[in-house]
């Protein structure tokens, strides 16, 4: 993702797209950042009743990271968005807006938006505050600084935005069908408008906390709860409606998009999704072997290892959906 | 209906024609866990039209089990 802060190229953008109804967005660069804690499945297997190869079958998981001492949501939040800042060669003036998502931040205030902005001295006319949106957080994130962005209310004309979790604090380490499948880390991008950048997201909800539920200042349980047959159900149903909708918005089929990364909660619903769809080889991306289901983290995770593989080149169209607790959902199609 | 009900199993659990038969055990025989019984009734719902519901699977030792509840609720 070249920083192209002036001149922006006319890109292989599609000639018809559907209603402008903000410009397009631009990516200058990502960033993301993982605790020191590597978790193996045979180190869960020490924890609780479970295997590597029990794990790994059902779920395509071969590790996580843990948060250790000192470590949480806000440290990895501040790394990843450090990285991408120095690697758009930004400075904290240029930031005019600073999101972050999460369902794990350190406290219920500050948020981690703002010990963002304080550690990284972001300016006071830049505004900071998480979003909560569970799996589906950054996408989300993601939606309101595009929306936020065209609004021209911003002092400045860059967004900061996160995604960060630190589920292993919530993580019922007795419950063998949860704690085996999540993961903390962060994610984090900075983003424009941008005519050459063509975008386009769709975001939903469906008010229901019984498939998934997740303790707070009103729960006496602070673990995670998950029905995962209902999850995959719900999952292996919006990944195909989300897409179906974000090609048809853009005018595209599945063959035009260079790479789809989905939430990465489990590969067998990757796995679902892309033979449904009937994706080529390979055009799902895949990481969850190696950092397991890091929420909000995922999507942001995943489009810095796209970056920094150089596997996409400029003008590549990235097709991202987002599933989650709520229930969320949500997609966006980025040209980077 | 149990070649309907076979095909969908070959398909989904990516098993040889020969293992399926009405008195394969789906855990055992077929080597099915959760995520691949749910895979198989979401099959089963977009090849019949509907499928056995969700919270009834754990009944479901057999393929003749769904090939009978199917059956019996068509």
């Amino acid at each position: 993702m070249p920083e192209q802060r002036t001149a922006p190229q006319a890109g292989p953008g599609p000639a018809a797209p559907g209603p402008a109804r903000a410009g397009g967005l631009e990516i200058a660069a990502t960033g993301r950042a993982v605790p020191g804690r590597v978790i193996t499945n045979d180190d869960m297997a020490r924890v609780v009743d479970t295997s590597d190869e029990w794990i790994a079958s059902r779920t395509g998981i071969r590790q996580r990271y843990f948060c250790a001492e000192g470590q949480s949501a806000f440290t990895l939040a501040r790394d990843a968005a450090a990285q991408a800042l120095a690697r758009a060669g930004l400075s904290p003036a240029d930031i005019g807006l600073c999101l972050c998502a999460s369902f794990t931040a350190d406290n219920a205030t500050p948020s981690l938006a703002c010990q963002v902005h304080g550690a990284l001295g972001l300016g006071e006319e830049c505004p900071a505050f998480d979003v909560n949106a569970a799996c589906t957080g950054f996408l989300t994130a993601l939606g309101t600084a595009r929306c936020m962005l065209a609004a021209s209310a911003l002092a400045a004309p860059w967004a900061l935005v996160i995604g960060a979790e630190c589920i292993s604090r919530v993580l019922d380490m007795a419950d063998r069908s949860t704690c085996v499948l999540f993961g903390d880390g962060a994610g984090a991008a900075v983003v424009r408008l941008s005519a050459a950048h063509p975008y386009w997201s769709c975001l939903g909800a469906r008010g229901d906390g019984a498939l998934l539920h997740a303790g707070g200042t009103a729960s006496a349980d602070r673990f995670l709860h998950m029905q995962g047959q209902a999850v995959f159900r719900f999952a292996a149903d919006i990944i195909p409606r989300t897409v179906a909708r974000l090609l048809a918005e853009a005018g595209l089929t599945l063959a035009d998009i260079d790479c789809v990364v989905c939430h990465q909660a489990n590969g067998r619903i990757i796995d679902h999704a892309a033979k449904k769809l009937g994706a080529r080889p390979g055009q799902f991306y895949k990481n969850m072997d190696r950092y397991a289901n890091t929420s909000a983290a995922s999507i942001p995770i995943a489009l810095d290892e796209l970056a920094r593989g150089g596997r996409l080149a400029p003008g590549a169209r990235v097709l991202c959906v987002g599933f989650g607790a709520g229930l969320t959902w949500g997609g966006a199609l980025l040209t980077l | 209906m149990f070649e309907k009900v076979k095909a969908v199993i070959v398909d989904t659990l990516s098993c040889e024609e020969g293992q399926v038969t009405m008195e394969a055990k789906l855990v055992e025989d077929l080597d099915a866990d959760s995520l691949d019984a749910v895979e198989l009734n979401m099959a089963l719902e977009d090849e019949l039209g509907f499928a056995v519901p969700d919270a009834e699977l754990p009944n479901m030792k057999t393929v003749g089990d769904i090939v009978r509840y199917l059956e019996n609720h068509a």
